[in-house]
């Protein structure tokens, strides 16, 4: 999330001025507005450093301490023994597993979203913010709380068990399943696809989808050469929304999963909780934190010119 | 129409009777109950094959509409339009053989200039090397080689205006609709593009609908011109035409300056004017109808108080002059008539022969000037 951030601020940062600056004094007023960026942007660094920068670094340093008799760690003692644990055949399968699983969910998020924020963003002005509402209403409610109606709907006497048998396809029970984990997190995450979605698609000129269909492009042929490329920069910023909590996703596979179906979240807490071994699940930890980083890094590279 | 032109000659051999576009009895609704808008209003319109057709009108008037209507973009909500004789009702505009060039133009602000030329081509799947050399051709007609490869952006408004003809023109549309095509321009780009344009259509042969809220524009590129005012459709005619013999006060009004002094109908062609003096002015008008009679400013010759040639006597009025305005080329002033005020454009004589503000003068006109309109 650190690339996100700074981004953010690079936009905030500069003021327009609404006199007219002469040559002398433009660089006074920029060092100026520095200044005065700085200032506004403080609570914001403030709480970066406290909740986001010194947490950061405690994980990195505990992965690099090693687990003491009591299930603590070991301060004085610094090695590289927890990330050699890592190359295991049950940690590769668990970062394989939630890997698909936050890809899955990222695909499904996109060609659901898609549709949707694209009749969101072609609405009139009062539709368009009826709907959005919509899309927000579920923020409302704790996210814990919506797991656990997931859970009643999926669950053995739940009512999509219930739908099935009436249908004649016997109990159902997605409960527990990966299937059950997917839906969750599409279910969580779908709001952070939508958003970007639908800002980028309506910043889009629709004249220019007129005019590819005017210069003889079908439906398909204008989605392809215009409205999709287009629209890339709200894909990209979705992708990265949707696809890095559903990585680290905790809640979610621990209600609507099976033992089975354990993902990184799950494991990582594990590891702090039950196992104990902190510097290991400070080490799975950071090793998460690297790779989204360079994911979101890349990302950012590759989109920079459009976003 | 018919200079050694080199394109237009396999056109003119099809020598088609068939109108470029018919429209008949067409009507556009938006909305519905209270906000319902009736942007075009039956209207009936034939634009020829090869012609200059121009839609002039205020804004909001329904140019656009009328346009997108046969682009495709917008469907009628009731009547018939016809595209060389084809019926094309609800046709989507990939199937219409016409393409736009967009206010604003509407470039792919993604793609190089040269993508852009060449996107209609691509769509209708001519292979990407034919297509280039295509737009390639184009991009030279409308002097922009060198430069294929930028972006839209990267582009002076002159030079996207360009690129979006090249783009409408590559795919050889039969007609080309035009919404206001040099509305972004300042004034010189915009009459230097205006000659431009003209040639272009001479040289193409290609029947061009064009939208504009600049009479001056309309006037002088136009074979025709077709007046609208909410949604209706008020004149249609040529230049010399709707300047000479508006159809109603809008479209003297709207083309160009124009007195119009309030008259009633009188008997035996005669029109009784506010003063109460009768001037003779045949029309259809059945008597009592109140009218106007418009009068250019330039068909009203000024002299000193009683200097009217006889053969003028029943066509002038005496007044004051009140303000007086030299243009160069011509002397505009102000005529205070005692219920009126009268816009006189005199041909710029001498000092001497200037009039001053506060000279007692008279104005009179030829009588084949005397033109009657009603709303
Ligand atoms: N999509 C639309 N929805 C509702 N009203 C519209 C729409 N398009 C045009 N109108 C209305 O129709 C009328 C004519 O518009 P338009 O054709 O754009 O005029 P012009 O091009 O002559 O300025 C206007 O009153 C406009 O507000
Ligand atoms: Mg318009």
């Amino acid at each position: 999330m650190a690339a996100v951030f700074e981004r953010d601020e690079i936009d905030v940062e500069p003021f327009i001025h609404g006199e007219e600056a002469t040559p002398e004094f433009e660089a006074a007023n920029i060092a100026q507005d520095r200044r005065r960026g700085l200032l506004i942007a403080l609570p914001a660094y403030l709480y970066l450093l406290v909740f986001f920068a010194i947490p950061l670094l405690t994980v990195v340093v505990y992965s690099f301490a090693t687990r003491d008799r009591f299930g603590g760690a070991d301060l004085t003692s610094f090695n590289l023994d927890s990330y050699v644990e890592l190359n295991d055949q049950l940690i590769r399968t668990i970062i394989l597993r939630s890997a698909g699983l936050a890809i899955l969910t990222t695909l499904i998020c996109l060609v659901v979203s898609y549709p949707f924020a694209y009749y969101m963003a072609t609405r009139s002005e009062t539709a368009r913010n009826v709907m959005l509402v919509f899309v927000m209403i579920p923020f409302w409610t704790n996210f814990l709380v919506r797991n656990y109606a997931w859970y009643v709907i999926l669950g053995t006497d739940g009512p999509l068990s219930r739908v099935a048998e009436f249908l004649g396809f016997g109990p159902t029970r997605v409960l527990f399943t990966q299937s059950a984990v997917v839906l969750g997190l599409v279910y969580g995450f779908l709001p952070f696809m939508i958003l970007p979605l639908y800002a980028s698609i309506e910043r889009i000129d629709g004249r220019l989808i007129e005019a590819s269909r005017d210069l003889y492009a079908n439906g398909l042929q204008s989605f392809r050469h215009v409205l999709w490329p287009l629209s890339l920069p709200g894909v990209i910023a979705g992708s990265i929304l949707v696809f890095i909590p559903s990585l680290g996703a905790y809640v979610t596979p621990q209600i609507l999963g099976g033992t089975g179906t354990s993902m990184l979240g799950s494991y990582i807490v594990t590891q702090f909780l039950t196992a104990r071994n902190l510097p290991f699940g400070a080490a799975m930890s950071t090793v998460l934190m690297v790779f989204m980083l360079a994911a979101t890094i890349i990302y950012f590279r590759k989109g920079g010119r459009t976003l | 129409m018919t200079e050694a032109g080199v394109a237009h000659v396999d056109v003119e051999e099809v020598a088609t009777t068939v109108d470029a576009v018919a429209i008949r009895g067409v009507t556009k609704r938006f909305g519905s109950g209270d906000g319902e808008v009736v942007a075009v209003d039956d209207i009936d319109l034939s634009i020829a094959d090869g012609e200059f057709f121009a839609m002039l009108g205020p804004s909001g008037c329904g140019k656009t509409t009328t346009l997108r209507m046969i682009a495709g973009l917008e469907f009628p909500t009731s009547g018939s339009l016809k595209i060389f004789g084809d019926e094309v009702g609800t046709l989507p505009p990939n199937k219409r053989p016409v393409n736009t060039v967009f206010q604003n133009y509407a470039l792919f602000p993604h793609m190089t200039v040269l993508d852009n030329v060449s996107f209609g081509l691509r769509m209708q799947g001519v292979d990407k090397a034919t297509a280039s050399g295509r737009a390639s051709e184009l991009i030279d007609l409308v002097q922009l080689s060198g430069m294929e490869k930028r972006k839209p952006s990267q582009l002076s408004g002159g030079q996207q205006q360009r690129v979006a003809l090249a783009r409408a023109l590559v795919n050889r549309p039969k007609v080309l609709l035009l919404d206001e095509p040099l509305g972004a321009l300042d004034l010189k780009l915009r009459q230097e593009m205006q000659l431009e344009l003209k040639s272009l259509q001479r040289d193409l042969g290609v029947s061009f609908v064009f939208v504009t809220h600049d009479q001056e524009e309309a006037l002088t590129m136009s074979d025709r011109i077709a007046v609208m005012h909410d949604g209706r459709l008020l004149q249609v005619g040529s230049a010399e035409e709707l300047y000479e013999r508006p159809a109603n006060r809008f479209v003297a009004d709207f083309i160009g300056q124009t007195n119009l002094i309030e008259a009633t109908v009188a008997d035996g062609d005669m029109i009784v004017l506010g003063n109460g003096s009768k001037v003779l002015a045949p029309s259809d008008y059945a008597a009592g109808t109140p009218v106007a009679m418009s009068l250019r400013p330039e068909a009203i010759s000024i002299g000193t108080r009683g200097s009217v040639p006889a053969e003028h006597q029943a066509d002038s009025l005496d007044g004051v002059v009140s303000t007086a305005v030299y243009l160069g080329h011509a002397l505009d002033y102000h005529v205070s008539v005692d219920w009126i005020d009268l816009e006189v454009r005199a041909p710029a004589v001498g000092s001497r022969g200037r009039f001053q503000p506060g000279d007692e003068v008279s104005v009179w006109w030829d009588r084949s000037s005397n033109w009657v309109v009603a709303d």
